[in-house]
């Protein structure tokens, strides 16, 4: 199952929301290529009946008490935001929009 | 004898007669820093006045007569993937230059808790993602036996800085052999703990399935003293385990009588370094003649590690790595709707291996191609973890070289990154299998390059990993491995 990975690297960066530029996209699909052929080898092994791996050891999911505990404050937790407005993260437009001041 | 060439289990003993003081003990290590680190570049961020303040506020609480914990007072390194409140922590990525994390990791709050000064955030690939430190978005960190030479990673920066004393312990990260491998790079013991055996809350996501945050150190003890502290459940991590925390210091001492060994054939391979293997074979002939039992074991399906980990990690990454889109924390490129701004957020701060990484997961989970790599590869790590709950049945620990040649030259592998991954090809199954595996010293090269052996054993014994560590230890006349930093323009010190 050869991929002619030029095609993908084009449709896997939008996928992945990234911006590549021609020369990355160039390396990328012969990098990506030499990769995934080494990756596909795993495709010989017979898993049928194999369950696939969730947790690596075997033990019981454990539950807790449903409690609430308190959480960061909205300050710690907008103190990185490159684009803050009042208590709020400020993104471009997505509706086509931009509203001068949020409400409330 | 000075100060910061002691191991972190002297500095303790010290620290507890009130031989030193913790201030004493600190001082030492920034001092040593002003002197090598300019050489070596081990760290991101230093945080002299941190430490100072921690050491003195130890030191007041010792001269009160309050019980300390024998940690106390004893300095440590903390990779830069490791939160730290109020301290930034960039997993030396363009995208998480300025990012101050709002919250501690369990681990950094236990080591505040007990005393512990932090000396620095240190340097790695980007989001752990690479074996040489060279991934990093700031600088490359050297190898402190041969400058020319990578430390090894990701945990590079945190390797580096124990072994020339600019630290004497430090907490690294290992997803498929981030700790070991620049260990054994850099002539220390590395501990990658049983998967959930150590809390990860705050330790930024590379591959949730896989990481584990661990010790690097110059002797087992060390390592054992730090797991003591570091390990167990956290309600925080709904990945850590319950199981209980033994004393890992308790059985240093217990040697290897009747231990059942397996030599791990793939990794004594015949395409390894001859002196690596021959020195892991001289290892290995001093635990038979303490009494342990010896012989080869098979591990077949370790030559599909590799493929499976080069799935499950991107995979797992491309996920994780969502979150940074420029909304919440970290760069933002900017941009007129909101794709742009994502895309172009993303393609300017992240690095070559980073955004590979991203793309090999991305098209693994894709629409069409999920059950023939992600899921595959998922039952394939099933079958491996089975491999080695075989060999468990016979032996009681696994052996092999920790790398299949020592420290690679700056550069060498940077264009090849099939190459790179290669390097951690010794490493990555028991990252698959969950297991906890340590790297210990076992020699020095005909060139003055370390090299390591390779420990494995059944989940929850990192204890038999340490002892047989210390046993190792023990037997050698040159321990602790220490380099001579030898400067460029000539000299040394």
């Amino acid at each position: 199952m050869a991929v002619d990975f030029k095609k993908e690297v084009e449709y896997v960066a939008r996928l992945a929301r990234l911006t590549l530029n021609p020369e990355e996209k160039e390396r990328m699909a012969g990098q990506l290529s030499d990769i995934l052929d080494t990756a596909r080898r795993i495709q010989e092994l017979d898993t049928e009946s194999v369950e696939p791996t969730s947790h690596v050891i075997d033990l019981p999911a454990l539950l807790r008490e449903d409690l609430t505990t308190p959480s960061l404050t909205l300050n710690r937790v907008l103190q990185n935001a490159p684009q803050r407005q009042k208590d709020f993260f400020r993104v471009p437009s997505i509706a086509g929009r931009i509203p001068e001041e949020v409400e409330g | 004898m000075k100060l910061y060439e002691y191991t972190a289990a002297n500095l303790s003993k010290l620290l507890r007669k009130k031989e030193v003081s913790s201030v004493e003990v600190v001082q030492s290590f920034l001092d040593r820093i002003e002197l090598v680190e300019p050489y070596v570049k081990s760290f991101i961020t230093h945080t002299p006045a941190m430490a100072l303040d921690m050491a003195s506020s130890v030191d007041r609480k010792r001269s009160k007569g309050e019980k300390l914990h024998p940690l106390a007072g004893v300095p440590i390194a903390v990779k830069d993937n490791i939160s730290t409140q109020g301290l930034r922590t960039t997993c030396a990525s363009r995208i998480l230059e300025n990012y101050i994390p709002p919250y501690d990791a369990t681990v950094v709050k236990t080591i505040k808790q007990l005393g512990m000064p932090l000396l620095g955030k240190t340097n790695m690939d980007e989001f752990a993602m690479g074996s040489s430190t060279e991934n990093s978005a700031f600088y490359p960190t050297c190898n402190p036996w041969n400058f020319e030479r990578v430390p090894g990673g990701s945990s590079g920066g945190s390797a580096a800085a124990v072994s020339t004393g600019m630290a004497p312990l430090a907490l690294g990260s290992d997803t498929g052999g981030s700790i070991r491998q620049p260990a054994s790079h850099c002539g220390l013991t590395g501990l990658r703990p049983t998967y959930g055996r150590v809390s990860r809350y705050g330790l930024i996501a590379f591959a949730s399935s896989l990481d584990q945050i661990g010790p690097l150190s110059l002797t087992a003890r060390d390592s054992a003293m730090l797991m003591n502290v570091i390990s167990g459940y956290d309600t925080l991590d709904s990945t850590a385990l319950p199981e209980a925390v033994p004393d890992y210091t308790a059985c240093l001492e217990e040697g290897v009588n009747k231990l059942k060994i397996g030599v791990i054939k793939q990794n004594v391979s015949e395409g390894f370094d001859p002196e690596i293997t021959a020195a892991v074979m001289k290892a290995v002939a001093l635990l038979k003649d303490d009494g342990a039992e010896v012989d080869e074991v098979s591990l077949p399906l370790t030559d599909y590690g590799l493929g499976a980990y080069y799935l499950i990690a991107p995979s797992e990454a491309s996920s994780n790595l969502g979150r940074y889109d420029g909304v919440r924390y970290g760069f933002n490129a900017g941009g007129n709707n909101i794709e742009a701004m994502f895309s172009a957020t993303r393609g300017r701060a992240f690095g070559p291996e980073v955004k590979r990484r991203i793309m090999i997961g991305t098209y693994a989970l894709s629409a069409g191609y999920y059950d023939a790599y992600y899921l595959q590869a998922m039952k394939v790590r099933t079958l491996i973890r089975r491999d080695y709950e075989k060999a468990f049945k016979r032996f009681d620990v696994l052996v092999g070289a920790t790398t299949p040649t020592p420290a690679f030259k700056i550069g060498e592998k940077t264009d090849d990154p099939l190459q790179m991954y290669l390097s951690d090809i010794c490493n990555i199954t028991d990252s698959l299998a969950g297991v906890p595996s340590l790297s210990v010293p076992c020699g020095i090269n005909s060139v003055g390059l370390p090299m390591g052996m390779q420990l494995t054993a059944p989940p929850f014994s990192e204890g038999l990993l340490l002892k047989v560590a210390a046993f190792l230890e023990q037997k050698r006349t040159y321990f602790p491995l220490r380099p001579r930093v030898k400067l460029p323009q000539g000299g040394d010190f």
